[in-house]
């Protein structure tokens, strides 16, 4: 039995039930004889994969749903040997290029270079071209994404490339405009309700109006998770009735936990107790960029309103020392150590404030 | 026009492509350098070298969609006609390896050839074909120093027939000595005169109506990028035709094909962080909205600009024209958000998390706007 998440998920550009003008879109180009390269942007959870497996469906009939996993071996240049998993159809071909890390250049050089010299041997295909689809757009190294400038133009005619990001910021100049950027934003609230409601109807019971409005508060914009509490939820009480605890998953209590000990107490001994707990959140693999974040976010829900800019301003100051340096956990302990000293200055200027 | 004619005797045959569904990017790529846009100082060089048919080793550099590769092809192609282009020009772009031994063994083989005889142009016409090679290293920017110092003595070497042509965006990652070999051209970002009739020439040989609003809006949002424009009015041409009935492109189509966060976004954030906006000149009242909320309201704000997706340098690149520009910040205020927005840049470059610098901005500027 498969999540819902995946049961659920629409196949076609008709059944998607938010952004009905993106869909529109996406059914004329694909209806039209020439499709451009595309970039798919938006938050995580927002639907840019499902769009854009509706829009290959849309594009090639049933046909991408036969879909097979190869496991291609790719050698770089220092003849080191690469193994990067691909999933492909009769039409497609679906590639996560950052798994080679570094090397992810000689994927796009090799790989795509092979698909845009064959020409589409289906006679009965509805298109001559072949679909690349690129995820994680945003993490290719910029060499691979000067490798792929000039493969985006000299083979267009049996060739189009749909990349999927995050975010267009880390997407050099060049690329972005030779493609049609395509912006899934998430859904807002109300969108995420209908959702909900009619996955509930599909499987026949009902969804009371605050649970649904819960979930998809919680979510904060994310369809993905929605529908993975959502189903949590039914499993833990079927009823759906009265009221519900939507769980938080661990870590993020956990990170909850590390900043109230930092606004507890300001002391050498307090931080490391806060550093054995960061060591054991990295430990269980959650990304240092999201402990910083969620950590921050808790403190300056319960610092002075004076001092909440500058505990965002070190957390992103530290933020990116981490991005450039090597050692994630030097940096996290810096900015707790930042955020100490910050309020332990507050609070003394302001007791003396007080006394004068 | 020349340049109809020259498209009717195109040489694009080569890949046997519908013209209909080529990227107009490669269907308008002008055909000979009369048709470059702008960049006239370049031009007029360039021309002179084909009366002469002695060309220097050369260095193009510029911004991305200024012509630099549509300049040396089509002098290539003025040079030697299409039959003999084949194996007179060596083209190599970043899509190709082009590590150490490419340029030891590839490169230098194909530099030390002793050119072909001339070939007879089939079409008729009268190329003056020089006896050297050239040699095409697009983006070369990207080449690896190893690399770039592997071609210094190759381009000496054999330079009596051979010339070698580099393109790149950054004229400081191409190695001194490489660059002193080479005669420089700087390609300058178009002015909005040539793009505006290069793209209405366009719009008319698509047969597409496209208003004075559009192209100013294409002007706007590419910055000088030829290419850029090109795209995003194929696009658009694209959306408004393949439904029925074709509607006309409108500057909004345009905005949203480009990725950019509508102005009233911005204006919305702009407000959230108490710079007053154009529109609405009765700022009295707004001191107290924000300051009611003041953290809490910009953290709601950043995280709406997030779940809508729009992308973190898009959003602060707009939201800077909005503060560098406006009318009444005073200076200092807008140094200090300049400082801020600089920092911004290169973590994002960086590749920082956007979220946390959106917010790190907008609350710089927001302190910035209310303790003057």
């Amino acid at each position: 039995m498969s999540l819902w998440v995946d049961k659920f998920r629409p196949k076609t550009l008709d059944d998607l039930h938010y952004h009905q003008s993106l869909s529109i879109r996406l059914k004329s180009l694909a209806a039209s004889a020439d499709f451009p390269h595309m970039l798919f942007y938006g938050p995580s959870g927002a639907g840019k994969k499902t769009r854009i497996s509706c829009t290959l469906r849309q594009l090639f009939g049933s046909g991408v749903e036969k879909l097979k996993i190869d496991q291609r071996v790719f050698i770089s240049p220092s003849k080191r040997k690469l193994e990067i998993n691909v999933v492909q159809s009769n039409f497609h071909i679906e590639i996560t290029p950052s798994e080679a890390g570094n090397y992810d250049r000689v994927v796009i050089q090799d790989l795509l270079k092979e698909i845009a010299q064959t020409q589409q041997v289906d006679l009965n295909a509805k298109h001559r071209f072949k679909v690349v689809v690129i995820n994680e757009a945003d993490s290719l190294s910029r060499d691979a994404q000067a490798a792929l400038r000039r493969t985006m133009e000299k083979y267009m005619s049996n060739m189009r490339i749909i990349l999927c990001a995050n975010s267009t910021s880390k997407l050099i100049a060049p690329i972005k405009s030779r493609c049609l950027l395509m912006r899934v934003a998430a859904p807002n609230p109300e969108e995420m309700q209908i959702v909900l409601e009619h996955v509930a109807k599909k499987l026949k019971f009902d969804l009371p109006e605050e649970a649904s409005q819960q979930i998809a508060e919680d979510s904060g914009g994310n369809m993905r998770k929605a529908l993975l509490v959502f189903e949590a939820l039914k499993m833990q009480s079927p009823d759906l009735s009265g009221s519900l605890t939507i769980a938080k998953p661990d870590w993020e209590i956990y990170c909850h936990k590390v900043a109230d000990l930092i606004v507890q107490e300001q002391s050498p001994a307090r931080v490391l107790e806060v550093r054995a707990k960061l060591y054991e959140l990295l430990a269980h693999c959650i990304p240092p960029t999201i402990i910083l974040k969620t950590v921050a976010e808790r403190v300056v829900e319960r610092v002075d309103e004076a001092m909440k800019a500058d505990v965002m301003h070190w957390a992103a100051f530290y933020e990116t020392r981490m991005r450039l340096g090597n050692k994630k956990i030097y940096h996290l302990e810096a900015w707790v150590v930042k955020v100490m000293s910050l309020y332990k200055h507050f609070m003394y200027n302001f007791d003396m404030a007080d006394f004068e | 026009m020349a340049f109809f004619q020259a498209k009717s005797t195109s040489a694009t045959s080569k890949h046997s492509v519908d013209p209909a569904h080529q990227p107009w990017v490669e269907k308008y790529r002008p055909k000979t350098i009369d048709d470059v846009s702008a960049q006239e100082h370049t031009i007029a060089v360039l021309r002179k070298t084909l009366v002469s048919t002695n060309l220097p080793h050369m260095l193009f550099y510029g911004p991305p969609g200024t012509g630099k590769t549509s300049t040396i092809l089509a002098l290539a192609r003025q040079l030697f006609g299409p039959d003999n282009f084949r194996n007179r020009v060596l083209e190599l772009n970043a899509s190709d390896e082009r590590g150490i031994s490419i340029v030891r063994e590839k490169i230098k083989s194909f530099a030390r050839q002793t050119p072909r005889a001339q070939a007879v142009a089939s079409d008729g016409n009268v190329y003056p074909c020089p006896p050297y090679k050239i040699i095409i290293l697009d983006e070369a920017d990207s080449m690896t120093q190893d690399a770039q110092g592997a071609l210094r003595r190759i381009m000496e070497t054999y330079a009596r027939i051979t010339r070698f042509c580099l393109v790149c965006n950054y004229v400081t990652r191409i190695i001194e000595p490489l660059a002193s070999r080479c005669s420089k051209f700087r390609f300058t970002p178009l002015d909005s005169t040539s793009t505006s009739s290069r793209l209405s020439h366009i719009a008319s040989a698509e047969h597409i109506d496209v208003s004075p609003e559009v192209i100013s809006t294409l002007i706007e949002t590419s910055g000088g990028d030829l290419r850029r424009s090109i795209t995003y009015l194929q696009s658009a041409s694209r959306l408004s035709s393949s439904t029925n009935p074709p509607v006309p492109i409108t500057p909004h189509d345009i905005q949203e094909i480009a990725g950019v966060v509508p102005t009233a976004v911005i204006n919305d954030f702009a407000k959230t962080l108490g710079v007053s906006v154009v529109e609405d000149m009765d700022v009295d009242d707004l001191p107290t909205n924000w300051k009611l909320k003041g953290f809490n309201a910009v953290q709601k704000k950043v995280k709406g600009i997030m779940r809508e997706g729009y992308s973190a340098s898009q959003t602060l690149s707009q939201l800077h024209d909005t503060i560098i520009l406006h009318p009444t910040l005073p200076a200092r205020q807008k140094a200090k958000c300049a400082l801020a927005f600089a920092e911004a840049d290169k973590a994002l470059c960086d590749g920082a998390d956007e979220e946390l610098w959106v917010l790190e901005v907008g609350l710089r500027i927001h302190k910035a706007v209310t303790t003057s």
